[in-house]
């Protein structure tokens, strides 16, 4: 769990060029973090490469904050 | 209303020879080739193994990485030209009218390795694995929207796409474009960067390149009776261009005055030259700037180190010079930095500022046996200094589409 959530905020401090420790599981990828569309396609993107999963585009439009990504790798995990 | 008149206030490069204009330059002015063996990628089994590629080039100087990661390496290189000329002219500490500052930096090719990688990807996983940022990362214009973007400059944005006379046009339109008062600065030049399979590849295949793979250092060699095909180049060549009037009231460093551009089409061959389409383009520069031709002492010359192309231009230059053409000190910095494409124009109309500024024309090595049809004063292998007055640079591309512009000293 705890790795997981590394994971992820490892991934989008990346992505989106912010630093890890201004990453709190309730930012929002858009109001908090400062990605527009094409930033929240790309970190689908990544997440799925980290995670080895596919997340189809229906699910990844909800996915609009750390914590909702989080939820989304825990509950399909292989 | 007399003609607004344009100088020249800033300079960036980035380059086979060097990634700053001060290293460049030196390089240039020694003779230095940036020649050698291809490591952009296993080049093993291609006729041509070598290429002029930009060294030791930290795009991290300029861009964040999250930025970096979305440009393909022509962005890179544009950028980091563009930023340099910026600096230079102090635009960036400037409270100038940013709805008067333009951009116009284009590229031959445009993103070919993106593509390139983009299509590995798609192969190997399909569509999902296409990224958002593929088209705005390999899309010519990109250099000009997201230099704009980095400074604000809300004036004329454009990219311009004549094959190896991209940066020549880039930077006679975007003079235009201030002669015509839709702007009072742009900053403008060409970027290129197509070491990559098929970059190097298409132009094999074309029968363009020089094979010289065992001494890539004496591979471009124009207007040599060896000479046998062009060495490809990458890196960008960036100008700033501002109204007179402009420059002088905010007491900019001027580098010289563009006071003349010409252009022309051959209506000849796809890619064969012909001497009548740049003797017209020289001359229609020439007109442009009110010069006659005994007036110019140094040409910064398209010189590619073709067997065809080198003594094309000899003789458009000697049917546009006349008798002045036997005075000219002809030279091609190509035989230094390999061919850039569409960024030739941008570094070649760089030197020729620099020649203009320092009064002295750089070497055109490798001439080890001139070619006897090739007989105007070509600058062998040595630097020259000299007065200079008036300089021409000449580029021409595919297409038959032809660029030249008369730089004069302020």
């Amino acid at each position: 769990m705890d790795n997981i959530v590394e994971r992820v905020k490892k991934i989008v401090a990346e992505q989106l060029g912010v630093n890890e420790a201004d990453i709190k599981n309730e930012s929002s990828f858009v109001d908090d973090l400062g990605a527009d569309s094409l930033d929240t396609v790309e970190l689908v993107m990544a997440l799925e490469e980290e995670f080895e999963c596919e997340i189809p585009d229906e699910e990844a439009e909800k996915i609009t904050s750390v914590q909702q990504a989080i939820d989304y790798i825990l509950a399909n995990k292989k | 209303m007399a003609r607004r008149r344009v100088v020249i206030t800033g300079l960036g490069i980035v380059s086979p020879v060097g990634n700053t204009v001060e290293e460049a330059w030196q390089n240039i002015l020694a003779g230095r080739s940036g020649i050698g063996a291809i490591t952009k990628f296993d080049a093993s089994t291609f006729p041509t193994r070598i290429a002029g590629e930009v060294k030791n080039f930290d795009i991290g100087a300029y861009l964040s990485p999250k930025e970096a990661r979305r440009m393909d390496t022509f962005i890179h290189f544009g950028m980091a030209a563009g930023i340099q000329a910026v600096r230079d002219a102090g635009l960036d500490q400037e409270q100038a009218d940013a709805e008067r500052i333009g951009v116009c930096i284009g590229s031959g090719i445009g993103g070919l390795p993106l593509i390139e990688a983009t299509k590995d990807e798609f192969n190997g996983a399909g569509v999902r694995k296409v990224s958002p940022f593929f088209v705005p990362g390999s899309i010519i214009n990109m250099i000009s929207g997201n230099l704009s973007i980095q400074y604000g400059f809300k004036g004329p944005n454009i990219a311009l796409v004549t094959a190896c006379t991209t940066g020549t046009h880039s930077i006679g339109e975007a003079a235009r474009i201030i002669e015509y008062g839709d702007a009072d600065v742009m900053v403008a030049g060409g970027a290129e960067s197509t070491v990559s399979p098929l970059g190097v590849g298409g132009f094999c295949a074309a029968r363009a390149l020089s094979t010289r793979n065992d001494d890539p250092a004496t591979a471009s060699r124009p207007w040599d009776k060896d000479r046998d095909g062009f060495v490809l180049g990458e890196g960008a060549g960036v100008l700033v261009l501002e109204e007179y009037e402009h420059a002088k009231a905010r007491g900019a460093k001027i580098y010289a005055e563009l006071s003349g551009y010409g252009m022309s089409g051959d209506a000849y061959h796809m890619t064969a030259p012909n001497a009548d389409g740049p003797r017209r383009c020289i001359q229609a520069a020439l007109k442009n700037a009110g010069v006659n031709p005994d007036q110019v002492q140094y040409l910064n010359a398209h010189g590619t180190s073709t067997p065809l192309g080198d003594k094309n231009e000899s003789d458009a230059i000697k049917l546009a010079f006349g008798e002045a053409a036997h005075k000219l000190v002809v030279n091609s910095t190509k035989s230094m930095t390999g061919h850039l494409l569409g960024g030739a124009g941008g570094i070649e109309s760089l030197f020729t500022v620099l020649a203009l500024h320092h009064q002295v024309s750089p070497p055109t090595i490798n001439i080890f046996n001139q070619d006897p049809e090739c007989d105007l004063d070509y600058c062998a292998n040595t630097a020259r200094e000299m007065k200079i007055e008036v300089a021409l640079n000449n580029n021409f591309g595919f297409g038959g589409t032809n660029g030249s512009l008369v730089f004069k000293r302020v």
